[in-house]
Order: structure tokens, then C-alpha cells, then sequence
């Protein structure tokens, strides 16, 4: 081979891969393609996460997902006849991802979250379909749902849809860039970010598509505003950095935890990195930035306040200043900054509270495969010191949040285990 | 070339531009990492013997690896182990298992028990010669003359606190521990031993010195090999 044949080797390939990026728009494609193409997709859209148990076979189903209207059990996508989607047409798949009904024509609670699915685009949908087709089937049986009463009446869902549901699919907005729009589509539609990252209403509707954060449904855990720039908001942020924490899981401000690092290692690592700037393009332009003609003034702590944060100070001391650092400055990249890190000083202290009691590791990724990880404290600090270095670290080096209390880092317990 | 070599040195530094540990100070090194292990399985806790987690140092390997992945995928229950592993790979928590069973391990005090000498005589016939009348082989059949674990996947049971080893048994016999692994030979042979036997195991094994190290494959009978291959592969599950 000639260096100039290797050229062309290299820019035919880039040229394929540009191709593979406008073909997420091509309607019609045959049939190995489409089946690549739709894995692909399955995995942006990390169907995966709630149809297989832990450990269990994938897109079996049978997970359970708790809320507060009953549990939910997701069923199995493979394609066996008699407990899969064996039976069921592309046109089934896409009344059910499209507009939220089953292939029997009952409405679809939104723990599937059509409200999003909505918007992905018929091509998508057909590609996801004919992947799932390809899988081997599975025979397993899944639960029934043990919904509540009143929400298991088909008549409430059909109201609760004309109130909350709005069908279409993503439209793009030809004042932005494709990067942007691919973006959106990925962050609002098939990435369904939307489905954690917003807050829900007592009948468990996204009160918006403004990614204002909430507490994730069914989970133990906070879904930060990701337009708040005192939350997750990243308009400060580079392009670069954001994709770096969507792909590695971490990057030199923060480091993902909880369910967010279970979506990076599922879904957002596999992703190419065409998408992952796309989505970093969109979450950048939609976060708000700070105020800076009104700089935050911290008031002076009451003597009561400073006492009891200084109590905090000494578990700092002897639990936590080894890794993150005497000013809590961390290690970028390894441990992270504590100083300045939202995540710590949001007005949820849940997160926080969380990773002091059961510590974790970010998802090992090709970006960073070998993680370091935060030690579970559950075992060897009491409710109240930990209170009190979570208050600590939520004031400490120019950070300011609300103080924490034993009672909150018991209401911050459970698991899905 | 020199185009293709600057096309070569982006797409190099481009990997490069990857999480870079190197200046930071931190040590490279998977001690450094473990660190969220080493809170619990650390060697203080063989010393003061009233703690509940189990060595880890010098367990084999292939028992180790095959732990993490079953709290990891819910086939072994713990919660703190299942949310600590949630999102390891394959290939880091292989090399996690490695360098565990690499580790020298503390030598505790034994705590001699107060067992009556037909307790111990009992408890010595069921370890080094089972009861064939109820299809319980010997303890030391699979976990090693010295009862130190057999290569690659089966664990000592020396150097183990006394809280650790009751609440597996109970987990064993109540169905706590493992799920749908089939067959699950310990389950089975826990749920065959009376109480008392168990009450008297539990104390009987943390009063044996810990010493040397996991015996090799070799000495395992193919019978036996055959009751527990579920444990020796890690992968045949039930559906």
C-alpha cells in the first residue's frame, strides 16, 4: 500500500463516517445496516437499563421500578412470541414509542417514557424495531404491574394524556446548527434526560421540558437542574468538558455518581463522539449562566452555625481531607473538588449525603477504566457526624448551602438492593 | 509521509487527551484505588475479631472475581458491595480480584472456643470427614486439607470473623445469600446441618491458627467438581 492509498483509505473513511452521521435521517435501509444502525440507537436511548434485570438476560425485562402510583415491571422487548414482542409489527412498535399505546390498544403508563419517545423520528423507530427483531428471543415471563388504585383506570390515563402528553416528532429548528438540533433531539427525545433531569407534579408529570431537575422518581436519588448555573447547568463549561463528563463519566469539575454514572456506562460512553458533542453542543446553550452584576454575598455565620460546622470540620479532617484535599480542592480528574462543586452546595443535599453513606466508584469507561473510587461510610461514621461534615463541606471555602441534620441523612437511605 | 505521520500524531494525541492521572501526585496504583475496599477489609479488622467483614488477602483469585461480579449482577445479596461495584467492568474488577489474593494477609490470634470436647469432636468429624449418611461431603474435601480455599474458586475459611461466617450460614439456610444460582452447593449443604451444628462451626473455625496458602486444583474429586460447578465457572446460572 502507498502512503497516497493510505490517504485515501483514511479520508474515504472519514467520508463513511460523515456518511453514518446523515443517515440517522436516511428513511429507508437495508436490512444489516438498519439493524446496526438500530442498535446503536437502542443504546442512545439505553432501553437496555429498564428492560433487564441486574444480572438478568438483556431486554428481558422484569425490572421493577418503584413509585409513588405502584410498581411498575418492565416487560420483555425480545422477540418471543408468546412472552416478548415475538408478534408484534413495526407499526405496533411505533404506536407504542410514538404515541404511548400498547399493541392491545390500551394506553402505556408514562414509566415508559413515550412522552419523550414522541419525538424520535419514524426511521429511528424502525431501525430500534428491526434490532430488537434480531435479538434471540427469550422466553420469560415477567410480573403483572401492582398499580394503586385510582391510577390503573384506563379513563384517568386517557385524561392524564390530554392534559400532559403532547404527540409529534422532533421538529428541527432551522435557526440552529445540526450539532445543536441533533442534540436536542438526543437530550429531549431519545435520551429521554428529560424523563430524571425534570421535576414531576403529583400525578407524576414533567412539569416541563426545561430540564429544571428533580427527585428522580422511583429512585433514591436528585436529577440536578441541568439549566440551573447552581445546580448542573454547564453554560460555563466548555464544549469539551461537558462531553468529556457525558463519555468518561468524569471530568476535571465533577465526577458522576448514582444513577447518572449507570446512563454513562450504559448508554452515553458508547456513543459517537459526534452525538456527545451534540448533546454538550445543546446542554450548553440551554444553561442559564450566573448573574454576575449580583455577586452572591455570604452573611456571617451565627456563633451556633460556626460551631456546629466546625464540628463537621473535624470529620473533614480525619475522614475526607486525605483524598479531597485540605481546601477541598480534590484532585481533579480523580477525586473531586469539593470547593466550588455544585453538586455539594445545591439546595438538595441528598447526592451528597448519599455518597458519604454508601461511597461508589464513577463507571469504569474506555476514557477512564480504572476509576478511583469514595469509600461507603455507613459503617463507621454516626447519622450525626455525618450531618455535620456535609455541613461542613457545603460551607467551607467560599461554598454556602443550608445545613444538614441527622433526620436528613436518615431520610436520605435506601436502595433498589 | 509527513502527512500521514501528522495524521498519525493527532489521532495519538487524541487518545492521550484522555483522564491523565500521572501529574497529579495521586499514585497510580491499584492500592490507591482500592482504597473504598480497604475500609472495611482492612487487616485492623481480623485483629479486633467482633467486626463483620471477612479477609480478603490471599483469598484465590477466581473466588474473589466471581464475588464481585455476583454482588455486582444481584446474584449474591449485599447492599453495600452491589452499590459499591454498580458500574465495574469485567476486566477491572478481575484485576481488583488479582491483586487481593496477591496480598499477605495478617496472621490474628485465634480465638479458642469454649466448646465441650464432644462438640469439638463432632464439629472435627463433619470438617475433615462430612456425614455420607446425609450426603454431606467433608468441609475439607473442597476447602483444602488446611481448609486455606482450593485454586482457583474456592474460599478459605481461616482468618474469618465469627459474625461474618453465622450470617452466611443463616443466609445459606434462609435462602438470603445467593439466588438463582443452580445448584448452589453450600445452600444445600447448610440447609443439612442442624442448628447446633452450625452454632458450634461458626465458633470451632475462627480458633484455628490461619497459616499457608490455597491448595491447587488438583485436589478436588470430579464428584465434587461436578456438586459445585457453579462456583468453579461463575457462569452457569439459572435462567
Amino acid at each position: 500500500m502507498s502512503k497516497w492509498q493510505i490517504i485515501a483509505c483514511w479520508v474515504t473513511g472519514s467520508l463513511l463516517s460523515l456518511a453514518q452521521v446523515a443517515s440517522a435521517e436516511t428513511p429507508a435501509d437495508s436490512g444489516v445496516e438498519q439493524v446496526r444502525r438500530g442498535e446503536y440507537l437502542a443504546r442512545a436511548g439505553n432501553c437496555m437499563g429498564c428492560h433487564t434485570t441486574r444480572g438478568g438476560e438483556p431486554y428481558a425485562g422484569g425490572r421493577k421500578l418503584n413509585t409513588p402510583f405502584g410498581q411498575f415491571v418492565t416487560p420483555n422487548i425480545t422477540p418471543d412470541n408468546e412472552t416478548g414482542i415475538g408478534r408484534w409489527s413495526g407499526e405496533d412498535f411505533w404506536q407504542a414509542l410514538h404515541y404511548g399505546k400498547s399493541r392491545d390498544g390500551r394506553y402505556l403508563y408514562p414509566a415508559f417514557p413515550y412522552t419523550e419517545y414522541t419525538k424520535v423520528t419514524r426511521s429511528d423507530a424502525d431501525a430500534i424495531f428491526a434490532y430488537l427483531r434480531s435479538l434471540p428471543p427469550v422466553v420469560q415471563t415477567n410480573p403483572p404491574h401492582k398499580i394503586s388504585s385510582p391510577y390503573d383506570n384506563q379513563a384517568l390515563l386517557f385524561l392524564w394524556r390530554t392534559q400532559y402528553f403532547k404527540e409529534g416528532v422532533y421538529q428541527s429548528d432551522k435557526s440552529k446548527s445540526d450539532e445543536w438540533n441533533r442534540g436536542k433531539y438526543l437530550v429531549q427525545g431519545l435520551g429521554h434526560c428529560t424523563a430524571c433531569h425534570t421535576s414531576r407534579n403529583a400525578l407524576g408529570a414533567s412539569q416541563d421540558d426545561k430540564l429544571s431537575g428533580g427527585k428522580i422518581m422511583g429512585s433514591y436519588w436528585y436529577a440536578p437542574s441541568l439549566i440551573s448555573p447552581l445546580e448542573a447547568g454547564v453554560s460555563e463549561w466548555s464544549v469539551e468538558d461537558i462531553a468529556e463528563l457525558l463519555s468518561t463519566g468524569i471530568n476535571g469539575h465533577a465526577v458522576t455518581s448514582g444513577p447518572m454514572a449507570t446512563i454513562v456506562r450504559q448508554s452515553l460512553q458508547h456513543l459517537s463522539d459526534y452525538d456527545i458533542r451534540s448533546m454538550a453542543v445543546y446542554l450548553q446553550s440551554v444553561g442559564k449562566k450566573q448573574d454576575s452584576a449580583k455577586p452572591r454575598k455570604i452573611p456571617k455565620m451565627p456563633e451556633h452555625v460556626r460551631q456546629y460546622v466546625a464540628l463537621g470540620e473535624q470529620v473533614y479532617k480525619e475522614h475526607c481531607q486525605d483524598c479531597h484535599g485540605e481546601s477541598g480542592q480534590g484532585v481533579p480528574g480523580i477525586y473531586p473538588p469539593l470547593a466550588g462543586n455544585r453538586n455539594v452546595t445545591m439546595s438538595s443535599p441528598l447526592n451528597t449525603i448519599r455518597s458519604v453513606l454508601y461511597g461508589g466508584y464513577p463507571p469504569a469507561t474506555a476514557g477512564n477504566p480504572r476509576p478511583y473510587g469514595m469509600p461507603p461510610y455507613q459503617h463507621f461514621i454516626r447519622d450525626p457526624e455525618i450531618a455535620q461534615v456535609v455541613s461542613y463541606i457545603r460551607n467551607a471555602w467560599g461554598n454556602f448551602g443550608s445545613l444538614v441534620y441527622p433526620d436528613d441523612v436518615d431520610n436520605s437511605r435506601g436502595s433498589e438492593f | 509521509m509527513k502527512f500521514f505521520a501528522l495524521i498519525l500524531l493527532a489521532m495519538i494525541s487524541g487518545l492521550a487527551g484522555a483522564v491523565e492521572p500521572a501529574s497529579s501526585g495521586i499514585p497510580d496504583t491499584l492500592e490507591e484505588r482500592v482504597k473504598p475496599c480497604i475500609i472495611c477489609h482492612r487487616d485492623a479488622d481480623l485483629i479486633d475479631r467482633d467486626a463483620y467483614f471477612p479477609r480478603i488477602a490471599g483469598k484465590p483469585a477466581g473466588y474473589l472475581y466471581n464475588q464481585l461480579r455476583n454482588f455486582r449482577d444481584g446474584r449474591r445479596f449485599y447492599q453495600p458491595m452491589a452499590i459499591l461495584l454498580e458500574n465495574m467492568s469485567d476486566e477491572y474488577m478481575r484485576e481488583i480480584a488479582d491483586y487481593f489474593a496477591s496480598l499477605p494477609y495478617v496472621h490474628p490470634q485465634p480465638i479458642v472456643p469454649a466448646l465441650s470436647s464432644a462438640e469439638t469432636k463432632s464439629v472435627e468429624t463433619l470438617m475433615y470427614s462430612g456425614d455420607p449418611e446425609r450426603d454431606l461431603p467433608a468441609c475439607s474435601a473442597c476447602h483444602g486439607e488446611k481448609l486455606m480455599g482450593v485454586q482457583p474458586a474456592i474460599p478459605g475459611l481461616l482468618g474469618l470473623p465469627h459474625a461474618y461466617l453465622a450470617a452466611q450460614f443463616g443466609g445459606w439456610r434462609n435462602g438470603g445469600i445467593m439466588r438463582g444460582q443452580i445448584p448452589d452447593c453450600m445452600s444445600e449443604i447448610a440447609k443439612k446441618l442442624t442448628q447446633e451444628e452450625v452454632n458450634t462451626l461458626v465458633l470451632w473455625l475462627p480458633g484455628l491458627p490461619v497459616s499457608g496458602q490455597p491448595a491447587g486444583a488438583d485436589v478436588l474429586t470430579p464428584e465434587l467438581a461436578q456438586r459445585c460447578r457453579t462456583v468453579l465457572s461463575g457462569k452457569e446460572m439459572a435462567q
